[in-house]
Parts: C-alpha cells; structure tokens; sequence
C-alpha cells in the first residue's frame, strides 16, 4: 500500500484518460526516438563505405549520382568510361595514389550488383575470403556475405546476371555463360556484404556475347563463334574459350570501358587537392570527391531531419500538456479524497508526492512504450531498406542518447504533475471535508 | 482526553465563534447538540486539528494540539483520532480493504489486514472485503467509514453526523455499533449532531 501504488491505482480508475496520454507521450518518444537510431545507423553506414576513399573518377554527370552508385550502390552510374582514356589513373605505380579499385557495373542477379573489379576491393573494405577462392577465371565470382546469406548460395553454384539493377525475367542474359560462385566473403557490415564481385572480364564478356547475338541477328547465317565474342582476349590469349582465358590487366583492354574508380590518396597534398578540379577541367572524365558530396546530401537530408524533430518536440509538448490537464482536472474530482488521505495522517509532501509520481509513472510508461514503438519501426523500415537499397539497418541497436530521453522524459512528466502536485499540497482540508456535507 | 478551554475561532468573514469549554474523560460517550451554522463542524475540525483555533487551548490525550507543527498533527490525527464524517468518502480507485490498509500505512502503523477483516466482520461487511467502494449501500458505507476511524485503535473518535443521512434501521445499527467498536478499543466518542433520534442514546451532552 505505498504511494506508487495508490499513484498507479488512480491512473488506471481512468483508462481513457490514461491512453491518450499515454498514446500522446509514447508518439512523441517514438518518433525522436526512431529519428536517433536512424540518424546513427545512417552516420554509421554513410561513415563505414567511405573506406577512406579520396576521390571517385567516373563518367561526366551528376558528382552525387556518381558517388552514391559506385560508393553506397544505391543510385545508377553516370556512365561508363573507356579504359583508354583512364588508363593513367589504373596505373598501380601511380605516385599520388595508394589505392585503386576500378568498378565495372551494368548488371545485377535478384536484385544485388555484380561489379567487375580487383581483389584491390578486399584491401578497400578490408574484406577476407570466407569460404572457398578468390576467381582466377572469367565468369567466377566471390560473393558478399549478405548475398550468399539471402539469396542462399553455396560455393559450387552457378547463376545468370540480368541486364541493369532491377529483377527482370526479360532481361536476364539467357544465353551468355553462367556465374559460378567460387569463393564467399566474411561479413564486413560494409556494402561489399551486398555485392557479387567478378573480374571485369566477365561483366564485358557478358556484353560482347550479347552484342555479338545481336550482330549475328542482322548478318543472317554468320554462325557465332567465340573468337567474335572475345576479341581482343583471342587475340592476347590464344584460347577459343573464355572459361580458360586467363585474366588480363584492365590497362591492356584499352577497348573496354568500366563504370568508376576508387582511389585512395597517398597523401592529402596541394597536387591532390587540386587533382580533381583538373580532372572535371583537362578531360571527359569527372572526378567528385566522397566527403564533400555526402556534407551535401546529408545538409540536404538534415532539412528534413530538423522538421521531424521540431513536430516530435511538438508533440512531446502536447502530451506534457493532455497530462498536466488530466492531472488537474482529476483534482477537482479527488479534492476530498486527498482532503481524506490527510485526515488519515498523510502530510502535505505525501499528497504532492502522490500526484508527482502520477505524472512519472505516465511518463516512464509512454517512453517505455515510445521506445517499443520506435525500435518496431526500425525494425519494419530496415526491412524496407533492405529491399529498396540492399542495406542492412536494425531495429535491435539501442543508443545513450536514448538514455538521455529518458531522462529528458522524466522531466517533463515532472514539469506537467507539478503545478497540480502543488495544488494537491495545498488542498484545504476543513473546507473541503465541510463542503463534502 | 478531549479538552478545551476559552476555544475560539474567528472565520474569515471576521465574525467570531466562541466555544463552551469541554472536557471528555477516557471511554466515555458524548454528544455535542447544536442548530446548523452553530459551529459544531467547526469545532469538531478544530479538536480533529484539521483547522488551527484563533486563541485557546486543545488538549487531545495529553497533547497541546495548537502547539504541534503542521504535519506532526497530521501524524499524531492518524495515530490517535478517528475521524467519522456524514457522508463517508472514500479512495475510489482502492477497495475497502485497500482502503483500510491506507488508513493504516498513512498512520504509520504496520499493515494488518487480519485486523481490517475481523473489524470489516464485526460491523457486519466483511463480505465486502474486495469490493470498491462505490458498490456499497450508504448504510454499509458508513459501516466501513467505521472501521476505517477505528482500524488503528484510537484513542479518540469523532463523528460528524454519521447518521443524518441513514433511515431509523440503520441509524440504530451504525450508532450501537460506533458505540460497541468504541468500547472495545476504549476510545473516546465524540457524536457531533442534530439528529434528534440520538439525544437519548447518550447521557452526556454538550449543547451549542
């Protein structure tokens, strides 16, 4: 029989005041509360597939596409770049670039990217074979942890990529030669988790076949031949197979084109500074640089961020004020029986306490259920996400911040019990018992 | 164990209400008479502690009621006096024993709920142990108003018209049993009334 219970008891001899409230505080808690964990695991994802990388060379458009489609695979590529003309950047001697991974994009297999690259890759994301082997031939490929975890794939598997970044029945490359999975990344939490890697090789091996079908359709009778379907790698090779080719560094295909480049400065110097503004200036290439476009998106985001958390506040107000009304209304009701509880021998700092711990009790109640409610919805939203983008978010990442709401939450709960606490304290007690006749 | 002297009490209007000096021993049975607006709420408020008087003094077992600090009156009402109103009030959210057990936690005694369902039993609700409140006939309610002054045995009970709103069969039942539960724990009763059924129940008056 303590004041927390007598506190409790009363909150619940009024259940629909008691929901509104509840609904109005947990709403609030909610939506600051999702804002926070979203906002985190976005930082978290944004910071993670920067990699340390410096600068992002790909065809002319816009920097932010560019970045968002060969950096976080979300958007499509600006276009694609001759390797003639960006040969120089491939060079792995070059003197101001520690790092340089080549992306060759186009093509997708349910809905995850198959990027034609390097094993320079690994060493970006510090990526380590899992299961099975790097590719030594053209159409094997290391699967990201996260592919071979939802699309089910074991080593040994083999599969057809379709054309672009979208599952499309019509648009899988029947004809061309299947995928074979041969090795599988450990986890990383970084976007390689979401991606099919493969030479480059594979990915224009898939392309010529399909021009080849198509050149062979306009010249009736020609019978297609693999020599036509390889080129130049006939010619380098020997082989009349490309499952034998042996693998080719990217510089000697001058004929072939990629998506974009990944580098990674030796060091950060005036040259480097200015390398890509000479880049967008001196060529048909655009060279964009990761930090300063993801300030931009994220200034741009933050616009949105900072209305949601303006209407959370608001809403945290209003339901600090449906509680303060339900509070002092409830007086007028139990004006004789707080009159009554003092005749028992309760003081004025128990009646004050009693009405106090009303308002804390609803407030640790909604944010308890503010909190359920936003951690469900990540939940829910990082399936979405998942879908859409390939990312993973999770709903099961709980943060101080969220402490600190507690706290912010208390307050308030205090805030909005304490005029009515008051009013409780200061109840007279023979002029209500005598108006109780 | 109820005493006062030169007691009076000016109201906020100005006008000044003088008290007869009373003077009630241990276990005995008093009635105090009086016409509405003679001041008899307000004198049992005053002996309750529930107003401060202007000048005079109240002694209530031994203490100096207008000497005590607000809230050790408040400690020392729960301990000592039990206090009946007309119209019996209750925590509405809580059931008679929760009640009861309210009664007795405020006052800072130790929770005895075999008490509570003995006393509950004695004045003939036991039944409605675990009801709320509000579910009880206005004769039990007052039968509950009882127990509940009387839970912590006190040394002193005041009733402000516990009857005036019973009809005579139940008038009768809740005055013999004020009186028996009285008895029993030998507390002084206060009966403040106009309530001409009880003026020959009791022997000692005090008239307004």
């Amino acid at each position: 029989m303590s004041l927390l219970y007598l506190s409790w008891k009363n909150l619940i001899n009024k259940p629909l005041s008691l929901l509104l409230s509840l609904v109005l505080f947990a709403l609030g808690v909610g939506l600051i509360s999702l804002l926070l964990i979203l906002n985190k695991q976005l930082d978290e994802q944004f910071l993670k597939n920067q990699a340390g990388i410096n600068m992002v060379i790909g065809a002319k458009g816009s920097p932010l596409q560019l970045i968002l489609s060969s950096m976080y695979h979300v958007d499509y590529p600006t276009g694609n770049i001759p390797i003639a003309t960006s040969k120089a950047f491939l060079n792995p001697k070059h003197p101001l670039f520690s790092l340089t991974v080549p992306l060759a994009m186009g093509d997708s297999y349910e809905g995850y990217r198959i990027v034609g690259t390097t094993d320079k890759i690994l060493e970006l994301y510090e990526a380590e074979i899992g299961e099975g082997h790097w590719w030594s031939k053209v159409y094997e490929v290391v699967l990201g942890a996260g592919v071979a975890d939802d699309l089910n794939l074991k080593l040994g598997d083999t599969f057809k990529s379709s054309h672009g970044f979208i599952m499309d029945e019509e648009l899988i490359h029947d004809d061309a030669e299947s995928f074979k999975v041969v090795g599988i990344l450990k986890p990383t939490g970084s976007v390689i988790d979401q991606l099919i890697l493969t030479n480059s090789q594979s990915v224009w091996a898939v392309h010529d076949h399909a021009i080849a079908e198509e050149h062979e359709a306009m010249e009736e009778g020609s019978e297609p031949d693999h020599s036509d379907e390889e080129g130049h790698d006939h010619d380098h090779e020997g082989h009349h197979d490309l499952h034998e080719n042996a693998l080719t560094p990217l510089t000697e295909n001058e004929d072939q084109e990629i998506t974009a480049i990944l580098i990674r400065f030796r060091n950060i110097n005036a040259q480097t500074l200015s390398l890509p503004r000479n880049i967008n200036e001196n060529t048909d290439l655009m060279a964009a640089n990761p930090a300063y476009e993801i300030d931009r998106l994220f200034a741009m985001m933050g616009t949105g961020e900072q209305s949601l958390r303006v209407m959370a506040l608001i809403i945290m107000i209003v339901s600090g004020l449906s509680i303060f009304i339900s509070l002092y209304s409830s007086l007028k009701d139990r004006k004789y029986e707080l009159a009554l509880m003092r005749v028992m021998g309760a003081s004025r700092g128990s009646l004050f306490v009693l009405i106090v711990l009303e308002g804390l009790i609803l407030a640790v109640m909604g944010y308890l259920l503010g909190i359920t409610l936003s951690h469900l919805g990540m939940e829910v939203l990082a399936g979405f996400m998942k879908d859409a983008y390939r990312y993973t978010f999770s709903g099961a990442v709980f943060l101080k911040q969220e402490l600190y709401l507690l706290a912010g939450a208390l307050v308030l709960g205090f805030v909005a019990a304490f005029l009515p606490a008051i009013q409780a304290q200061q109840t007279d007690i023979s002029e209500t018992l005598a108006e109780g006749k | 164990m109820l005493q006062t002297s030169e007691l009076e009490f000016s109201y906020a209007g100005g006008s000044i209400l003088r008290f007869p000096d009373i003077d009630c021993g241990k276990a005995e049975h008093w009635l105090l008479l009086g016409q509405s607006g003679s001041g008899k709420t307000t004198l049992l408020h005053l002996l309750g502690g529930l107003l401060s008087s202007k000048s005079g003094r109240i002694t209530v077992a031994g203490k100096q009621m207008n000497e005590l600090s607000v809230g050790k009156r408040d400690k020392f009402r729960g301990r000592n006096i039990g206090i009946i109103f007309q119209q019996s009030h209750f925590i509405k959210s809580l059931s008679v024993e929760e009640n009861l057990m309210l009664a007795q936690k405020l006052a800072g005694a130790s929770i005895d709920r075999d008490r509570i369902a003995q006393l509950l039993k004695q004045l003939n609700v036991g039944h409605k142990l675990k009801s709320k409140p509000e579910n009880l006939s206005v004769g039990e309610q007052q039968r509950v108003a009882i127990a509940r002054a009387l839970v912590n045995q006190p040394a002193i009970i005041l009733a402000d018209e516990p009857t005036s709103a019973l009809d005579d069969h139940n008038c009768e039942e809740v005055i013999r049993l004020l009186e028996k539960e009285a008895n029993e724990v030998g507390a002084t009763l206060l009966v403040v009334t106009h309530d001409g059924r009880l003026k020959e129940r009791f022997e000692k008056k005090i008239i307004l």
